[in-house]
């Protein structure tokens, strides 16, 4: 995106063009732009984003195909009863959509991506495709060694699809500029956070999705050029609720879901859309060995997520809390993607520790081409009432 | 179904060991002994008999209230207190088990687990599982971490990691627990007998290959699978088990008799031969059965009987290399391998057990079996030049189990595989 001084509506609308663009456009030119560049996508929740660059690649967010793409193969692939990330991802894989991906990273997050990385194997032969396993055991001896060797074997299929060797030097190069991306999400967070109404949820959505599909340097100055345009313009303040999202870490709601929230008199400040960027909630150590660094901020400063083991049972939950604490949530809408087994297993036990914490929450499912906005707009309105009226 | 099912010896045996185990579980109080919940794939059965520990295994639990029919009133119960209908209904049945008074199958309270042993592979819904457990027993839990076979293989840092979180977290946990030091001798001893035992389950399940067939993989398979993939596996008892179903199997082979139906008769005159992946239903086992053997059909191996371990592929369990053979047993369960794995050895059953195709019973609850399955019926059938066919039923939910549908399927297959082998085309029965 060139030109000096952009105002919120040319980011956002830079970041809607993006998103909306299942062809991947953004990355095709990027690869045509030099001989010998190669995309590796990735799916949800968490691969190391800094390994894909330092080999000199574009890592590419796929988040399935949203609601605006028919899905008509990809049905033939899923029983009526598995969500529809997968689906849509096939979609987007047989009619070529993703043929701009020279490698598919598949982390771990449930058994249907994981299913789905031996399904790619067999339909695309010839893209790179790997499952990427993170360790469900946090000590630093034994999860860590294993995790340290994991992301040598990842470099090391990266070096292969490439042709060329990836150094330290050029782990740690890649760390410094995605320790920069991600210190920017968490200033964007916490200024939505402060001060919502001056960037709406859908906004900084769409920011952080873009962000997923473009090159991260470019990212990082979007979201600079975004917050010094949102403060400077002058929005009017909504007596709205503050509420955080928990449930939606994998397959995405469509955007007009999100708006709906606002709409309905919730001003989104904490979610766990699209998590990779806020995966690792610390700068990871730019010295010693890139890799122990990258294993350690996982193991020690990561996320609480549906898709990771919480070793301690009185800790369960502990994060959502502290996460609506710090952001000043009133209340929380946990939404999940219908079937999502991870989320909808962990909905009892989060809700709980969220009561018994005195804080509110509602939930509801949707899928990516839920249509229907009305329910959700009415179930989050009266959320938001019930809270203006008994806070 | 009202008459009782008739019984072989070997399957009254392994009532016996079952009601035996039962209650050992309901008498822990009395006895002293601890007790671990813990899943079939990936249990550590040996292991956890080196503390003296007796094993429960949810799973096994909630199959018996599906077959008891009392699954349905548990699950409803957890979805009442918030437990979503879209999850693994296993998990929800023992939920839903546990707020209705956890009464074991013998009658008597299951006790509180001493232990969650949270030994997972091939499914993450089972960390969950004991996550949700966890919050009432209140008791400590130990997981083993098993890595998944993204690349259709283990590799040795998988196998290093888990023999280290075995040294590490594992044995000292279950030392704390027990109070009993852990002996190396002891747990090769058992690995020993686990080796035997398998030696025998697999000379069984390869009997499917005899035509007739004197067994039926599936349905007869839960069964045949039982001790080795339960609380059994290393003691004596599962390897004079499997000694008495070796003479029995060999039995029916010497006579010409296919395997013994609950009716009491010998299924002799079989015209299908089936490869089933996917596991059976248990609300409704003994009908859904019935509808395979008054078509004719047999089931001559499945992916099922291979949940708890690939034996048949040549693993066993090894007494010269205990922690490293549990890691390897792990690793290798059929639901931790991948799907161009699962592929070829469902290809390599039809064209070995001479199936005239493969059936797929999709499980609405288990996303670790069921993402896929379709991609694996096509694959097969494109291998196999044999055709497919999908049915659709849920483990222990009887919302999801339609006899007429299913049955209707059914024949429309029996009818596609005559239609194949009077030269016609293939067509894939689907959903
Ligand atoms: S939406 Fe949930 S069930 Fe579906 S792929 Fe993602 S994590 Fe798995
Ligand atoms: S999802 Fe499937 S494998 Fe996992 S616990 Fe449920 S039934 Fe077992």
């Amino acid at each position: 995106m060139s030109g000096k001084k952009k105002s919120v509506a040319d980011i956002v609308s830079y970041c809607q063009e993006i998103f909306d663009d299942i062809n991947f456009g953004y990355a095709r030119k990027w690869k045509a732009a030099k001989p010998g560049r190669k995309v590796v996508g990735f799916l949800p929740v968490y691969v190391p984003l800094e390994l894909i660059h330092a080999a000199g690649c574009l890592p590419l967010g796929i988040f399935g195909g949203g609601d605006q793409m028919e899905v008509i193969h990809g049905d033939a692939y899923y029983q009526s009863y598995i969500c529809r990330i997968p689906r849509s991802t096939i979609e987007l894989g047989v009619t070529n959509r993703l043929d701009v991906a020279d490698g598919m990273l598949f982390p771990f997050v449930c058994d249907v991506i994981r299913n789905l990385s031996g399904m790619w194997k067999i339909m695309f032969p010839n893209v790179w495709t790997k499952f990427f396993d993170t360790p469900q055991n946090f000590d630093a001896n034994i999860g860590g060694t294993y995790y340290q060797q994991e992301l040598l074997e990842l470099k090391e299929g990266l070096e292969q699809l490439t042709g060329r060797k990836i150094s330290d030097a050029d782990i740690q190069r890649s760390i410094k500029i995605y320790n920069e991306n991600r210190k920017v999400v968490r200033e964007v967070y916490a200024f939505r956070a402060k001060e919502p109404w001056k960037a709406p949820a859908s906004e900084v959505y769409l920011m952080m999705r873009a962000g997923l599909l473009i090159d991260v340097e470019e990212h990082t100055q979007l979201m600079k050029d975004y917050m010094a345009a949102a403060s400077a313009e002058d929005r009017p303040k909504r007596d709205n609720v503050r509420i955080a999202i928990f449930g939606s870490f994998c397959e995405q709601p469509p955007l007009n879901l999100i708006k709906s929230i606002e709409m309905a008199g919730c001003y989104v400040v904490e979610d766990d859309y699209a998590l990779v960027n806020r995966f690792l909630t610390v700068d990871v150590p730019t010295s010693g060995d890139p890799l122990e660094a990258l294993s350690t901020t996982y193991l020690k400063h990561s996320v609480e997520t549906s898709c990771k083991y919480v070793p301690v049972e009185e800790d369960k939950g502990k994060f959502h809390i502290a996460a609506v604490k710090a952001c000043g949530a009133e209340g929380v809408i946990y939404a999940t993607p219908s079937f999502c087994d991870p989320a909808l297993l962990d909905r009892p036990m989060v809700c709980g520790r969220l009561s018994e914490a005195g804080i509110p929450y509602i939930s509801f499912k949707y899928a990516e081409n839920s249509g229907q906005m009305q329910p959700i707009r009415e179930q989050a309105g009266t959320f938001a009432d019930s809270i203006k009226l008994w806070s | 179904m009202s008459a009782e099912a008739v019984k072989e010896a070997s399957m009254e045996m392994q009532k016996k060991m079952i009601a035996k185990n039962y209650d050992a579980i309901t008498s822990k109080h009395e006895t002293g002994r601890k007790v671990a919940s813990t899943f079939v794939p990936g249990n550590l059965n040996e292991l956890l008999m080196c503390f003296d520990i007796v094993n429960n295994l949810p799973e096994i639990n909630a199959i018996q209230a599906g077959m008891r029919k009392a699954s349905g009133g548990y699950i409803m119960e957890a979805e009442k207190t918030g437990h979503s209908e879209d999850v693994c209904t296993y998990v929800k049945c023992d939920i839903g088990q546990m707020s209705k008074g956890n009464i074991a199958p013998n009658g008597k309270p299951y006790p509180n687990p001493d232990v969650l042993m949270l030994s997972y592979t091939g499914c993450y819904t089972f960390m969950k599982w004991f996550e949700l457990l966890r919050e009432q027993y209140k008791c400590p839990t130990l997981m083993l971490h098993v890595p998944y076979e993204g690349d259709g293989h283990s590799t040795k840092n998988m196998r290093d990691y888990l023999v280290k979180q075995l040294k590490e977290v594992v044995i000292p946990g279950l030392e704390q627990v027990s109070g009993v030091k852990f002996d190396i001798d002891r747990l090769r001893q058992y690995l020993r007998n686990s080796a035997k035992a398998e030696d025998d389950l697999v000379w069984c399940l390869e009997q499917g290959k005899k035509k007739p067939s004197p067994i039926d993989a599936y349905f007869g398979g839960v069964y045949y699978i039982g001790p080795i993939f339960t609380a059994f596996r290393g003691t004596e008892d599962a390897v004079g088990y499997y000694e008495m179903l070796r003479k029995e199997v060999q039995g029916r082979i010497e006579n010409h008799q296919g395997p013994l139906t609950p009716e009491g008769t010998y299924f002799n005159d079989q015209k299908y031969r089936l490869v089933v992946e996917g596991p059976p239903n248990w609300t409704n086992f003994r009908e859904f059965w019935k509808m395979f053997y008054d078509e004719g059909a047999v089931v001559v191996a499945s992916s099922y009987t291979k949940v708890g371990g690939l034996y048949d592929q040549g693993f066993r369990h090894d007494p010269d290399n205990p922690l490293e053979s549990l890691a390897d047993y792990c690793l290798g369960c059929y639901t931790n391998l991948n799907l161009p794995t699962r592929v070829d050895l469902l290809a390599k059953y039809v064209e070995e057990y001479e199936a005239d195709g493969l059936l797929i019973n999709s499980i609405k609850s288990c996303n670790s079996f069921s993402a896929g399955q379709l991609m694996i019926m096509k694959e097969v059938e494109r291998r196999t030049g044999k055709p497919g066919a999908f049915i659709e039923t849920d483990l222990v939910d009887p919302r999801y189990f339609s006899a007429a549908n299913v049955k209707n399927r059914l024949e429309s297959y029996f009818q596609m595989i005559e239609q194949k082998r009077r030269g016609g085309g293939s067509k894939t029965v689907a959903a």
